[in-house]
This record gives C-alpha cells, structure tokens and sequence, in this order.
C-alpha cells in the first residue's frame, strides 16, 4: 500500500488571546472542508481544535503567548487523512499523571473542570501528546 | 471578536426553555447558569435547553452546565436539552451527561417527557 503524502499543509501562528480558538475553528473547518470530510466529521475536528488550542491558552504559560497550528492533509492521490498539529513553547506538563475525569465524581467536585483532553481523544482517530520543558505538542488526527 | 451568546428563556407551566444562540465558551455558560438559578429560585425544577442555536461549544462552557445538572440533582429537578449539533451530542456522551441530564431530539420530545404530568 502506498505511502500517504502531504497534499496540502497550513501554518497558523495564533497570538494566546481571548476568541482566537475560533480563528483556529474557523481554519480547521476549511481544511477539513478541502479533505473533504462529512459535515460531522468536519464539526468534530473543528471542536477538537477548539479543546487543544484553550488548553495551551490556559496551562503552557508560555511566555511567547503564541500557539502554533499545522493542519497537514495526508493522502496518496486522494485526501484520506487530516492530522493537527498543535504546538506551544510553555512549561510542559506530564500527560500520564492528567486524571481522567469521569462525570460521577466532577459533580461532587468543586471543579467541574479537566475535560478537553478526554473531549479530544473521543472525537479524533489518534492524539498523541508529547511534553516536556520546552513546551507541549498536541498531534490529532482524523481519517476521512 | 466572537458575538456573545444570545439567551431567550420560556417560563411555561412548570417548565421553563431556554434557547441559546450562538457559542457556548465561559461566558456563555455563565450567562445560562445565572438564567437557571433565577428560574430555579422562581420554583422551577424542570429545565430545557434547547441548544438548536448553538454550533458549537468547548469544555468551560459545558463544565458550568455540569455545575447546573449538579444543583438540579440537590433540588430533585430535571435537567434536559434538545436539539443538539451530532457533535454536541457525541461530546455530551463522551463525557457521561446523558446519565444524569436528558438528551431529546427535539424540543416535543423534550416538553413530552419534561412536562409536568407527563
């Protein structure tokens, strides 16, 4: 079986400022569109986006404030696979020791708080997260 | 730069509707949560959400619909929504609230089941 191969690949550099989730939404949802994905598939790459791009806002205390987003259309002539990739220079935090919320317990909690990578992995094929001291890479993926 | 979330509430016999239009971030949701309250100090303990105006929402937002379903629980009201994106629905799942929050198709089915009586 032939490799996949980068059909179309788009940089966004997005300033860590209030809204801008939904510059990155607005931009998933027209590579996913150009993938040429279902209108549910392109909804949940575009709220997956969305989840990634407010957990750095809120956790990577990065100092550059600047988050980086590569949308990467993979496929051998015909787009097959989206794959988002997104990158901040903060602190970094270990993926491992993230609990897993489950709904029993955030009720009783005080902080109902913690979802987005759980959000994120129900809605994509394959997340991985890599992390450590210079900063946090998110890289999702969804085939068509 | 996002226009914020639009509310409009339906105070009926013993069920109160809220419709949301457009997106459901913190602000959002704490707009609905302060609606919810009010409504549930007024007596009422069936709401619907009817999120037919709502695309798309992320997690802050529907962690504040968490602390609604949580007072919902201590006042032994109900808490339903309708009318739901397949994402939203999906999302809703993902995260175990149709255990403890009513998902309907659409508001008839919602108000069927909802509505006092019923």
């Amino acid at each position: 079986m032939p490799e996949q191969a980068a059909l179309r690949e788009i940089r966004l550099l997005l300033p860590m400022a209030p809204d801008m989730e939904m510059v990155a939404s607005q931009a998933a949802t027209a590579v996913a569109e150009f993938a040429r994905m279902s209108a549910d598939k392109v909804d949940e790459v575009r709220m997956a986006v969305v989840e990634a791009c407010i957990n750095a806002f809120e956790h990577s205390h990065a100092v550059d404030k600047v988050l980086e987003l590569t949308f990467t259309v993979l496929g051998t002539t015909e787009p097959e696979t989206l794959c988002v990739t997104v990158r901040d220079h903060g602190v970094g935090f270990a993926p491992e020791c993230v609990e897993d919320p489950c709904i029993e317990a955030k009720l009783k909690a005080e902080r109902k708080r913690g979802w987005g990578i759980k959000i994120i992995r129900g809605l994509m094929d394959n997340v991985k997260i890599q992390s450590g001291a210079d900063g946090t890479t998110v890289v999702m993926c969804k085939s068509r | 730069m996002t226009e914020g979330l639009k509310l409009t509430v339906d105070r009926r016999q013993g069920l109160a509707v809220l419709y949301t239009d457009g997106y459901i971030n913190n602000q959002g949701g704490e707009e609905i949560a302060r609606a919810a309250y009010e409504l549930i100090d007024q007596g009422y303990t069936q709401l619907l959400l009817n999120l037919h105006g709502t695309k798309i929402i992320n997690s802050i937002g529907i962690s504040i619909l968490i602390e609604i379903i949580e007072r919902m629980l201590q006042i032994e009201g109900r808490l339903g929504f309708c009318s739901l994106t397949p994402t939203i629905e999906k999302t809703f799942h993902i995260m175990g609230l149709a255990q403890y929050a009513g998902i309907y198709p659409d508001e008839a089915a919602a108000t069927a089941d909802l509505s006092p009586g019923a």
